[in-house]
């Protein structure tokens, strides 16, 4: 094949292209043109275009950058996917918060409601509470910009949640890429706390209610607990502290920092360059898929806007958090089935399942029926996600760099504690549902939570035993998934039976398929694969740039 | 043939071309005619939809109409974009090399022989002042540490121990209507106040009591408590001992104050004695006695803290 030919490095000018007469090769023009024909011959064939990034390459070199840019290869695996859902659902989240906060009020000071929302007048109100409401109804588009906001939030934690999980079970996370599992890891708690702080800004009762949890298991925590409660909340719950300086953290600290680490998460991801999984032609040292430009700016400018579809879609048509329905935030009040957005849940079920166990003595009290689920747990569970690359690389010895990725059938074990941990964090999340299962499933409240109390165990052991047992058969199948090429059985003079595999079906081998580098031009050499009949002008249509080159 | 590409190049990739019939820029699909007439249907819905945006903008139509006409056209836009650069495009597939990032061991010892070396003639030699230049950036890397933590907020000290609750406080609801010995029938249950200190979120958090009549007769929930409810009047503290929500509902029939947030269960007739869930704690119970004109008041303030358990708690 007589593909990757390398020219050399012609100029900008390129072969048979007219050459202006007052325009250098390289640098500025000689003489201003006289003519708009002129101009546009001296700007050479790529026209403005052309002209801006000689300009800006002379002063900037931007050219070869530019093109391993362009150039960048892509993996085509739907998994891949799964962290631009995260990454676009945090624009959606950048560009309707930015929306509110033109609207919303910190504030818990008292007012009398003279808002929009009629079922609400007269009473008296947070204007935290009341801006919410009003720039729910008050505001066109409002409303719209505040469902998506929300839902984008649950999106993203769950894209980031899924995309971790392949990361994961692919083995991804392995040398050289554990700092930017670290990253992500650290993306996640940041966006928990910044979900959490987000929907307890409007002040209404259930978001409330949550605030009250957590001054609580702040004070759990032995020693430091009551300084740290009363710094934070400013002295005493509630205080009128907490929603302002929830609000700047919302707003402004944690997205910062997020955007931030979102920047170092992709810019050792280009710099590292993806990995891939195997198969023809992908080896360690190279990357095989689709280019940067024009494949994946398409694929992803239209994914981008997918995801801001659905939110919108979601945002018009599925109601949530209706904090008119919940009312104002009452330190007094209280509603039934009080839960937290989803991806707080494993810690409500966590807090709810635990028992009762409390340390009292000299003087002092440690809450461990709070302090263990809500502040230990969570602190192990993220403790031993950020050490896994380690602990694996201590368990399996292998200290070597991998740029290709496990399948998960492959890697039995991992496979299996990653299996169990969603187990374990599934459970943990319907247990934060005690009440209403007990409710639907007209049980007992208490044979519900002895339910969860065991699953909490069994789950994770059996989820985790089943999958590690899936994954051994899976490897006994080694074509599981893939097309079996056809066997001849043949019998002998002699009666032996001989089996032979027949040659590859003729619609699987491809070998003109093999990868080949991005081409910075297209050619109109003769065909070498006549007999289509193809013009310059179908070729225009691949969407590509074509520039003739004479031989 | 793949070997030829993975050799490093350095920076800027080999400029190649391909002939425009090669197979690696034929478009992957069969039928482009069709799916190029697919994403133009795609492209004219986005555009009518965003354009219905607009006007249902200008008009101000219901809400759910905003969302959906921009839903609609992003999702419609984005699908044909994303259908145009998969399969309009030069099928492939492509590669690139894979480059490693190491530099060489010489440069390795260069980069740690610039700190070590040429930093170690430069500073090492003065100790003295490397310590007092160190010492100092500590004490400043601690103090600047204070204002930012310790600024924020007043510290604990007894505040978790206080309620506005004192000896004769009158019960009073959100309202600020006394508590009279005919409001409530057995079964009943109020939220009460200490009489000047309903108004106030602050002291609404610390201060709320819930009053329950169980009974008609005097209730003596613990030994010692034997004047603390009379005719089944009793009050505990609101502020569930495991989380601090609200324990808000009560079950009349196995008279239980039950918490919504984590199900803790509350024996009201037992000195709130934790019967299920993760309280580990009974609730305070607030002793009570009628005035002359039959107002509930209460014998003294909490004898302990009030709400979930905290390290300093005795």
């Amino acid at each position: 094949m007589s593909v990757g030919e390398d020219q050399g490095l012609p100029s900008p000018q390129g072969q048979g292209a007219p050459v202006a007469p007052g325009a250098s090769a390289r640098g500025a023009p000689a003489r201003r043109p006289r003519t708009a024909r002129e101009a546009r011959a001296m700007r050479g064939p790529y026209g403005r275009l052309g002209q801006a990034v000689e300009e800006l390459d002379e002063r900037l070199g931007i050219a070869r950058g530019l093109r391993v840019f362009l150039d960048k290869i892509f993996p085509d695996h739907w998994s891949f996917m799964l962290g631009e859902i995260a990454l676009y659902s945090f624009i959606v989240l950048v560009a309707t918060g930015i929306f509110l906060t033109l609207y919303y009020v910190p504030s818990v000071s008292k007012i009398i409601y003279h808002g929009p929302y009629a079922p609400l007048r007269g009473q008296s109100v947070t204007e935290a509470y009341a801006s919410t409401v009003n720039l729910s109804f008050g505001v066109r588009a409002g409303l719209l910009m505040r469902q998506m906001h929300h839902w984008a939030a649950d999106i993203f934690l769950g894209a980031i949640v899924i995309h971790m999980a392949r990361i994961f079970f692919t083995g991804a996370f392995r040398r050289p890429r554990e700092l930017n599992w670290t990253i992500g890891l650290t993306l996640l708690i940041l966006s928990l706390a910044n979900g959490f702080i987000g929907y307890s800004l409007p002040d209404d009762l259930v978001s409330g209610t949550g605030i009250r949890i957590m001054f609580s298991i702040l004070l759990s925590i032995p020693f430091v607990g009551s300084y740290l409660a009363f710094f934070l909340f400013g002295g005493n719950y509630p205080g009128t502290a907490i929603i302002p300086r929830m609000f700047i953290v919302h707003v402004l600290i944690l997205p910062v920092i997020i955007a931030g680490l979102i920047g170092a998460h992709l810019f050792l991801l280009v710099r590292q360059k993806h990995t891939q999984f195997p198969g023809r032609g992908r080896t360690a040292r190279n990357v095989v898929g689709s280019p940067m430009y024009p494949h994946f700016i398409a694929k992803t400018t239209g994914f981008l806007f997918m995801v801001a579809g659905v939110t919108a879609v979601l945002g018009a048509t599925a109601q949530i958090n209706p904090i008119w329905q919940f009312g104002q935030y009452e330190p007094y009040k209280i509603t039934y089935a009080v839960q937290p957005d989803w991806y707080m849940g494993w810690l409500d079920g966590a807090l709810r399942i635990m028992p009762s166990w409390e340390f009292a003595g000299w003087g002092h009290t440690i809450p461990f029926v709070v302090f263990l689920p809500a502040v230990v747990f969570p602190g192990l569970i993220f403790t031993l996600c950020f050490a896994w690359p380690a602990i694996e690389r201590w368990y399996t010895k292998d200290y070597s760099s991998h740029q290709l990725l496990d399948r998960p059938r492959d890697r039995p074990k991992r496979t299996a504690a990653g299996a169990a941990m969603l187990a374990l964090m599934m459970t943990l999340l319907g247990a934060s549902a005690t009440d209403v299962l007990a409710n639907f499933f007209n049980a007992s409240l208490n044979t519900v939570l002895w339910t969860f109390r065991v699953l909490v165990f069994v789950d994770p052991i059996v989820v985790g035993l089943l999958t590690w047992r899936i994954c051994l058969e899976m490897q006994g199948a080694p074509g599981v998934g893939r097309r079996k090429r056809a066997v001849v059985i043949s019998r002998t003079p002699e009666g032996e039976y001989v089996s032979t595999p027949a040659a590859v079906r003729p619609g699987d081998e491809r070998p003109e398929l093999e990868p080949v580098p991005v081409p910075a031009y297209i050619t109109f050499e003769p065909s070498r694969v006549n007999g289509e009949g193809r013009t310059e002008a179908s070729g225009r249509r691949g969407g590509v740039g074509v520039r003739r080159v004479p031989r | 043939m793949s070997d030829e590409f993975e050799t490093p190049s350095g920076h800027g990739a080999a400029v190649t071309s391909l002939p425009f019939d090669d197979p690696h820029l034929q478009e992957p699909v069969r039928h482009p005619r069709r799916t190029e007439a697919v994403i133009g249907i795609a492209f004219l819905i986005g555009l009518l939809a965003f354009a219905l945006f607009g006007a249902v903008y200008v008009q101000n139509w219901p809400a759910w109409t905003y969302g959906l006409t921009l839903g609609i056209g992003m999702l419609s836009v984005g699908f044909g974009m994303a259908a145009w650069g998969k399969y309009l495009m030069p099928q492939g597939p492509f590669v690139e090399p894979r480059e490693s990032h190491e530099s060489s061991e010489q440069e390795r010892q260069a980069a740690l022989a610039s700190i070590v070396d040429r930093g170690g003639v430069a500073i090492k030699r003065r100790k003295v002042l490397g310590g007092l230049l160190g010492g100092g950036l500590g004490i400043f890397g601690i103090v600047a540490l204070f204002p930012l933590l310790r600024s924020l907020g007043p510290l604990p000290g007894k505040t978790l121990l206080r309620t506005n609750w004192r000896k004769g406080s009158l019960l009073v609801d959100v309202n600020g209507r006394p508590v009279h010995r005919d409001d409530l029938q057995v079964g009943g249950i109020m939220t009460v106040f200490p009489a000047g200190f309903e108004n106030n979120t602050q002291d609404q958090a610390v201060d709320q009591t819930v009053l329950i009549r169980a009974q008609t007769g005097n209730l003596v929930t613990r030994p010692g408590r034997e004047t603390w409810a009379p005719e089944g009047y009793v009050a505990y503290s609101k502020v569930c001992t495991h989380a601090g929500c609200p324990v808000g509902l009560y079950e009349q029939q196995l008279k239980l104050l039950v918490c919504p947030c984590h199900q803790s269960m509350f024996n009201v007739v037992g000195g709130a004695w934790p019967v299920f869930g993760p309280a580990p704690r009974p609730l305070p119970q607030l002793p009570l006695y009628f005035d002359e004109n039959g107002y509930l008041h209460s014998q003294t303030g909490y004898d302990q803290a009030i709400g979930p358990s905290y390290y300093e708690r005795e």
